[in-house]
């Protein structure tokens, strides 16, 4: 998870980095100052009629006045105009959220307890998302567990990802820096640590950028490993420092004799670390939850050699 | 017996004969025997009471939490649990039942000149029901305790390994009992209605529970379906909500709100009717649009059925429904406004004395039109797309159902303490609890506001640190409230022991209640009443009197 502050724009709202944010804004100021004008209106009313109106006596005669049809209509149609100005104002900048642009640059996004993680055209994956500024890009969402929402203050969007459908979710930035996105569907004990990065870059140094995160076949399986193990937010249940996360630490692990829940003891070799990443609740540890989500079908058998290769190097 | 009663002849009379309510029959069986409305609103009174304290000191433990960015004083799976259950026990343990079991159930028979409620059995049934709901509902404390939030959202309930069952069984057998006590209402209000007592002579309280009833009986069963589909799910693996079995979540969303959004409505539409009466029977004024209060709450209660799909605006429903619940929810929130001009109208021409009553009744109208307000931002989509499943959202609700519902409970409980005890509390010390708890709930809750619009996401452990002043003030804010109900507690009970003796009308109100003795006799009037007059009649009163 990253740290990224919220930068503010102004007192309410946070800083207008993306193309979607000004109309969101927009809207918000219409219905802050119709909010705070209505308000003014019903406090002040109360105030100045509980003073005028006061008891000074017992037995005062007080109003028998109990309608009136032309006070009542006006203050009924006239919020009524108002709530439907809103109402269309919502509606626009809604739609252009919606909508996303047709050379949008296509990112996958998948969620899982509890970290992100984005697939760009290329077919490279990163733990944090880099985009360039100033071009559209749209994510299409799926989780592989619980539901998770993409949440993204300085953009002003959000949408919830959801296991079995994709969702989609359109930006444009307008500001090459970094900004926080965070998880807004509960998902459990890591949800408020769900939070990713996204770094906005020059078109050209996003394109640098991408190179240097690709799929790196070129590079050392061990390192092509080290790369794996955050991307695919191994990271996020096991630490490399000896730390008990989620789940056990990959500290020392290769070699070493393991006790299971089932109270035998397996040697960890690449034929146990293999089965642990493809049928991870085959074999539980001793002490831990089966909670470790299957990799099947997401890693390739050279991920699973570059991870096992990095594996060994934990010490 | 035909008469009418001014305010004075009122509060002189002669107590009438036969016992009270509360000493009528002796013991503790007698209690849980009884048929009697008063005492079963009495004893729902000290559930719900009980409930709360409950729901609040895991509110103070949540806030306690969230004074630091990071660990404070539990870890993340107590911390889930805690707002899990603090949410589901003021749902549907105290809010839910509060105002309906309580003083729907005192007042509700005695409002329209009725011996008792139309079943008077069924009426002792659900206050049970509520029991054993209950105990299922708070089992899970005791067992693996319970982390999805109170919205159950699938498919983490479905997978969880906490006490999503017993929870679920406890919330399908409480509403059942909030299904009994809405029909018993609806029936009552049908049937019974003394000689004299029209639809338009009952007082506005009425009309809420009426309201609020009509949503019980309607939406309650398909929590009831819902919640037990997600049973089935869990124990026989029916692939219903979760996509790993085939499922959709999704639609758990549309069920859920299909019941949830309307039970909104039985939260406030009680809190509202209790203001009405409040802010007529202190300014001793004549309701201002009598009609369009009681219309508006019907109007209320059954547009509000359309309109659940505004919690799922980026949930993944089609953008065109988004559209029409959103444009149906801006209609919902005219009636509202509507009800908040009437209120202010009541206080025009008035002659107001401000007991402690009266000042919760104004802390409703500045707090609940903060809250229904800022529901107007979450329903723009635009806005909403920024604001969901934010603190704005957390401080929204909390603005409508604790600064409205709460507020209007608390009043109503003070208005009617000298009714249903015979005992005045301390004058001086209501208004102090009101005073505190005015400041607390703001430092509380508005401070959330602006976390929620500077990006500040609901049900986090951890947070940004830049929220960190905010967050203190709102966990500083949430002791004065805490404070406030401590004094209001200590308030009350001491009043049961050295309270002044209430008269029969302390207020000097027109409708029924007060025209029996404080407390009650158990047939709750010594002969049938005759009512000619409104509940409402305060100028004509008064003429009458003086001439
Ligand atoms: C949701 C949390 C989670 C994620 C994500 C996760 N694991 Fe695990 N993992 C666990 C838990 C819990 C255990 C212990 C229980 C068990 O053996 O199944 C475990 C066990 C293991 C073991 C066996 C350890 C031992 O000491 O015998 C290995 C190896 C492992 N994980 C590797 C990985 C790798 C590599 C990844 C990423 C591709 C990964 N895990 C992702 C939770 C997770
Ligand atoms: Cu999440």
């Amino acid at each position: 998870m990253t740290n990224t502050p919220i930068e503010l724009g102004s007192f309410w709202l946070p800083k207008q980095s993306s193309t979607v944010a000004p109309q969101v804004d927009q809207a918000w100021n219409a219905v802050y100052w119709v909010a705070v004008f209505f308000f003014v209106l019903v406090v002040t009313g109360m105030v100045v009629f509980s003073w005028r109106y006061r008891r000074k006596k017992e037995g005062e005669v007080t109003s028998d006045v109990d309608h009136n049809t032309a006070l009542e209509v006006i203050w009924t149609l006239i919020p009524l105009g108002i709530t439907m100005g809103l109402f269309t104002l919502g509606l626009r900048g809604f739609i252009n959220a919606s909508v996303a642009p047709a050379d949008a640059i296509e990112i996958h996004v998948t969620a899982q307890k509890w970290s992100w993680s984005f697939t760009y055209p290329n077919g490279t994956t990163t733990a944090e998302l880099g985009v360039p500024k100033d071009k559209p890009v749209k994510l299409v969402m799926s989780s592989t567990d619980v539901l998770h929402s993409l949440y993204v203050p300085e953009f002003r969007i959000k949408q919830d990802v959801i296991p079995g459908t994709y969702t989609t979710l359109w930006f444009q930035a307008t500001e090459a820096k970094e900004v926080a996105l965070l998880c807004t569907e509960y998902c459990g004990t890591g949800h408020s640590d769900m939070a990713a990065k996204i770094t906005v870059m020059e078109g050209p140094k996003y394109l640098e950028w991408l190179d240097a995160n690709g799929d790196g076949a070129d590079k050392p399986p061990a390192e092509r490993g080290k790369s794996l193990f955050t991307t695919k937010s191994c990271a996020g249940c096991h630490s490399v420092d000896g730390t008990r996360v989620v789940g056990p630490s990959m500290k020392g692990v290769f070699g070493k004799m393991e006790d299971l829940a089932d109270g035998t003891q397996v040697k960890v070799d690449e034929n146990y670390l293999r089965e642990s990443l493809l049928n991870p609740n085959g074999k539980v540890v001793k002490g831990y939850q089966p909670l470790m989500p299957s990799f099947q079908g997401q890693l390739k058998d050279k991920d699973i050699d570059a991870i096992i290769a990095y594996l060994k190097t934990v010490n | 017996m035909s008469r009418s009663i001014t305010v004075d002849e009122v509060a002189a009379a002669p107590d009438s004969g036969g016992t009270d309510y509360i000493n009528a029959t002796k013991g503790v069986w007698s209690w849980l025997t009884t048929v009697d409305h008063k005492r079963i609103g009495i004893m729902y009174l000290v559930s719900v009471l009980t409930a709360f304290a409950l729901g609040g000191f895991f509110a103070l433990l949540l806030r306690l939490e969230l004074l630091t960015p990071k660990h404070t004083i539990m870890s993340a799976d107590t911390y889930n649990q805690a707002f899990t259950l603090h949410g589901v026990v003021m749902v549907f343990l105290f809010i839910i039942p509060s105002i309906p079991g309580a003083l729907g159930n005192f007042f509700l028979p005695i409002m329209i000149g009725a011996k008792d409620v139309a079943f008077p059995r069924l009426n002792l049934l659900s206050l049970y029901l509520y029991w054993i709901g209950a105990i299922f509902a708070l089992s899970s404390i005791l067992s693996s305790g319970l982390d999805t939030g109170w919205t159950f959202y699938v498919p983490y309930s479905s997978t969880t390994n906490t006490a999503v069952v017993n929870v679920t069984l406890g919330a399908f057998v409480l509403g059942f009992s909030s299904i009994l006590t809405g029909l018993n209402f609806i029936v009552t209000l049908h049937k019974l209605r003394a000689p004299g007592v029209g639809w338009f002579k009952m007082p506005l309280f009425l009309w809420g529970l009426y309201a609020t009833s009509i949503v019980q009986i309607l939406a309650t069963p398909v929590l009831g379906i819902t919640l037990l589909l997600l049973v089935f799910e869990r124990t026989l693996h029916i692939g219903i909500f979760d996509p790993a079995l085939g499922g959709d979540p999704v639609l758990f969303q549309h069920f859920f709100w299909f019941y949830s959004h309307p039970a909104v409505y039985i939260m406030i539409l009680p809190g509202m009717g209790i203001i009405s009466e409040l802010i007529a029977v202190h300014a001793h004024r004549k309701v201002f649009g009598y009609k369009a209060i009681a219309f508006s709450s019907v109007a209320i209660a059954l547009v509000g059925f359309l309109v659940w799909g505004h919690h799922m605006f980026v949930a993944g429903q089609s953008e065109l429904a988004s559209t029409i619940f959103s444009f149906l929810t801006f209609l919902v929130a005219i009636p509202s406004g509507v009800k908040v001009f009437n209120w202010i109208g009541t206080l025009w021409g008035g002659s107001i004395s401000f007991k402690a009553p009266m000042l919760f009744a104004l802390s409703f109208l500045f707090l609940f039109t903060i809250g229904g307000l800022t529901g107007v931002f979450l329903g723009m989509l635009s806005v909403d797309m920024h604001l969901h499943d934010t603190y704005f959202v957390v401080a929204h609700f909390h603005y409508v159902m604790m600064g409205g519902t709460v507020t209007a409970f608390v009043g109503g409980l003070h208005h009617w303490w000298p009714k249903m005890t015979g005992r005045m509390y301390s004058e001086k010390l209501a208004v102090l609890s009101c005073a505190l708890y005015f400041i607390g709930f703001n430092a509380t809750f508005f401070t959330q506001f602006l976390m929620g619009s500077r990006g500040m996401p609901r049900r986090y452990y951890n947070y940004l640190d830049q929220f960190q002043p905010l967050h203190a003030f709102s966990t500083f804010g949430s002791w004065i409230l805490g404070a406030a109900f401590l004094v209001m507690l200590y308030n009350l009970l001491n009043s049961l022991k050295n309270g002044e003796r209430a008269p029969k009308n302390p207020w000097g109100g027109l409708s029924l209640e007060w025209e029996t003795a404080s407390p009650p006799v158990t047939e709750n009037f010594v002969h049938v009443p005759h009512v000619e007059h409104g509940p409402y009649d305060y100028a004509a009163t008064v003429a009458r009197r003086a001439s």
